[in-house]
């Protein structure tokens, strides 16, 4: 089974039109929407949920006013400024437990969070595991693990060939938990200094946690001469830009209609992302579509 | 008076609309900037202000004196992030998981616990001319993106405009970024994935109590949707930008709209004059 985790550092660059299109071409998958704090994959496969289950992480502080001798100990320890005239501010406060440990009076207890939701949905492509993060909660690290756990899971019980994951933006903890121990990351950039700049970090990232990368130039023929400069920096760096994809109104008008761009159109963009796949699940069945440093 | 650009969605804009406010701004007004996408910071692409102070943002975590330690396992106990575990009468500590509480270091009997800053990120200022650009930019490989936005938060100077750049997404990167700000402006686009990250992030600013409006990027391509929702939900639409090649041209090259179009300028001024009386009129419903 291989895991694949599209990844850009920057958002906007189209790591959701190329999974979902992914979704349509490849056979026996399983998806993953590892961007839980603002999941838009679903907009595109229109999941059944089969099952459904909360996501209980982590913990917030409650003062029990009764008890509370106002003694400041609490506000004085706190280290996230949570705490102001002997009140918890919920979304500040990061489930420590400090407060509770040292209040005199035992007038402050901890209570779990439910943080959110998670989804194992039918769609027409297969299986989706996918997720919501509560409005403003932490720990979206932690869901996005558990997104990719199940997954595996159905991988193995369907004995499916691949595992698709659409990543977060960023390269912080959510980026984190989507890439580490992946079988690759497909990162997709567009032909901008931010996508450019973005990009090297999170190439920067695949290479601290040792995941082996492939670039996808989005909306290529923007600026040529910044999908030049990334041929070249890919080239310097030992990584293969394994498609450019022109730009084309096709991609945004597909996501109006709610489809992968693949299914919507057959034009260049449709081609090309079909050939990023058979690059992607070539190099996931091991045998390698083509030299790794192309 | 402090507005935060965020989108809930990645790409939508907020990078060029908040350089585009800070400099249209700054012809009359100081002017912060404040890059709190640390994860990917870039508005330094785009207004170039030679770096002059960087510093470290730094977490205590925590440095155990194997001499006192008697490895009773409290610290263990009371960390609520398994960032130290007692393991055959040895402390192991994770830094990357450590939030820097300071629970284990004050609860210690032995008094064993110490703390030591470990480098998550830097925060880098910069001034040219009335602007000043503040940016955070987390280490690669390291989790925890909160600390580092708050730190970069500290230099906000109450007598200046400032403008805060947003991380996508609507978990703790974001609220710590958009926290405290008078107003937040949203950022989108005309498509399904615009309109459902939209509704994210309004939730987020109403759980925050803060007032906010949309500014609808790529207008040409996708679909009315977007007008409709903020219509039923009362959110003033505040300016719309077209989908245009010099516009997306400019983009790429890192060259500031208002620069590079400066009949734009008026608009993100009169946009600035809107959030002030959105603002002054307190948390919209």
């Amino acid at each position: 089974m291989g895991e694949v985790v599209v990844l850009s550092g920057k958002g906007g660059t189209g790591k959701t039109s190329i999974v979902a299109s992914f979704a349509a071409l490849a056979q026996s998958k399983v998806l993953a929407d590892c961007d839980v704090d603002a999941a838009d994959l679903y907009l595109l496969l229109r999941p059944q949920v089969k099952k459904q289950d909360e996501f209980w992480s982590g913990q917030a502080a409650f003062i029990d006013k009764e008890k509370c001798t106002e003694c400041g100990l609490c506000q004085e320890l706190c280290r996230f400024g949570a705490i102001e005239d002997y009140r918890v501010d919920q979304v500040s406060c990061e489930g420590c437990g400090l407060c509770s440990q040292v209040c005199p009076v035992g007038a402050i207890t901890m209570q779990p969070c439910m943080a959110g939701h998670w989804f194992i949905s039918d769609t027409r492509y297969g299986t989706l595991v996918h997720a919501r993060l509560g409005i403003a909660q932490e720990n979206s690290g932690k869901l996005v693990t558990l997104v990719r756990n199940n997954a595996k899971l159905v991988a193995e019980q369907q004995q499916l060939d691949y595992i698709v994951s659409d990543g977060p933006p960023g390269i912080g903890c959510p980026a984190i938990a989507s890439l580490s121990g992946a079988s690759m990351a497909l990162l997709v950039t567009e032909p901008t200094l931010s996508g450019i700049h973005d990009l090297e970090r999170v190439l920067g990232l695949c290479r601290y946690f040792g995941i082996p990368a492939l670039v996808c130039i989005n909306k290529y023929d923007l600026n040529e001469e910044n999908s030049r400069h990334i041929e070249n920096y890919c080239h310097d760096q030992g990584i293969e830009v394994a498609a450019k994809v022109p730009f084309d109104n096709v991609v945004t008008e597909a996501i109006v209609h709610g489809l992968p761009v693949v299914e919507y159109s057959g034009n260049k963009v449709a081609q090309k992302i079909g050939e990023l796949w058979e690059i992607v699940s070539g190099k996931l069945d091991g045998t390698g579509g083509r030299d790794a440093n192309l | 008076m402090v507005i935060s650009v965020a989108s809930g969605k990645g790409g939508t804009g907020k990078t060029l609309v908040a350089v585009s406010l800070a400099l249209s701004l700054c012809d009359e007004r100081q002017v912060q900037l404040l890059d709190c996408d640390v994860e990917e910071p870039n508005d330094h692409i785009f207004v170039h202000s030679a770096t002059s102070q960087t510093e470290p943002v730094l977490i205590p975590v925590p440095k155990v004196d194997e001499t006192r330690c008697t490895c009773c396992g409290k610290c263990a106990e009371v960390c609520a992030y398994n960032a130290i575990a007692v393991i055959k009468q040895k402390v192991l500590v994770f830094p990357e998981l450590c939030h820097g509480c300071g629970a284990c270091s004050y609860l210690c009997p032995e008094s064993a616990i110490a703390e030591e800053g470990k480098e998550i990120g830097v925060v880098e200022r910069g001034e040219s001319g009335n602007m000043e650009l503040i940016q955070g930019r987390l280490v690669i490989g390291e989790l925890m993106a909160p600390p580092i936005i708050r730190q970069v938060k500290k230099h906000i100077n109450p007598a200046s405009e400032v403008i805060i750049d947003v991380p996508p997404g609507t978990s703790c990167p974001v609220v710590e970024a958009v926290k405290a700000s008078d107003f937040c402006l949203l950022v989108t686009e005309p498509t399904p994935f615009g309109l459902n990250d939209l509704s994210l992030a309004v939730e987020v600013v109403r759980k925050l109590q803060i007032p906010c409006g949309v500014v609808i990027n790529r207008v040409g391509v996708g679909d009315k949707k977007i007008e409709d929702y903020c219509d039923e939900e009362g959110i003033s639409i505040l300016l719309k930008i077209p989908l245009d090649k010099k516009i997306a041209m400019l983009y790429s090259n890192g060259i500031p709209l208002v620069e590079g179009m400066p009949e734009w300028r008026n608009a993100f001024v009169e946009l600035f004059e809107d959030i002030k009386q959105i603002a002054s009129a307190g948390v919209a419903k």
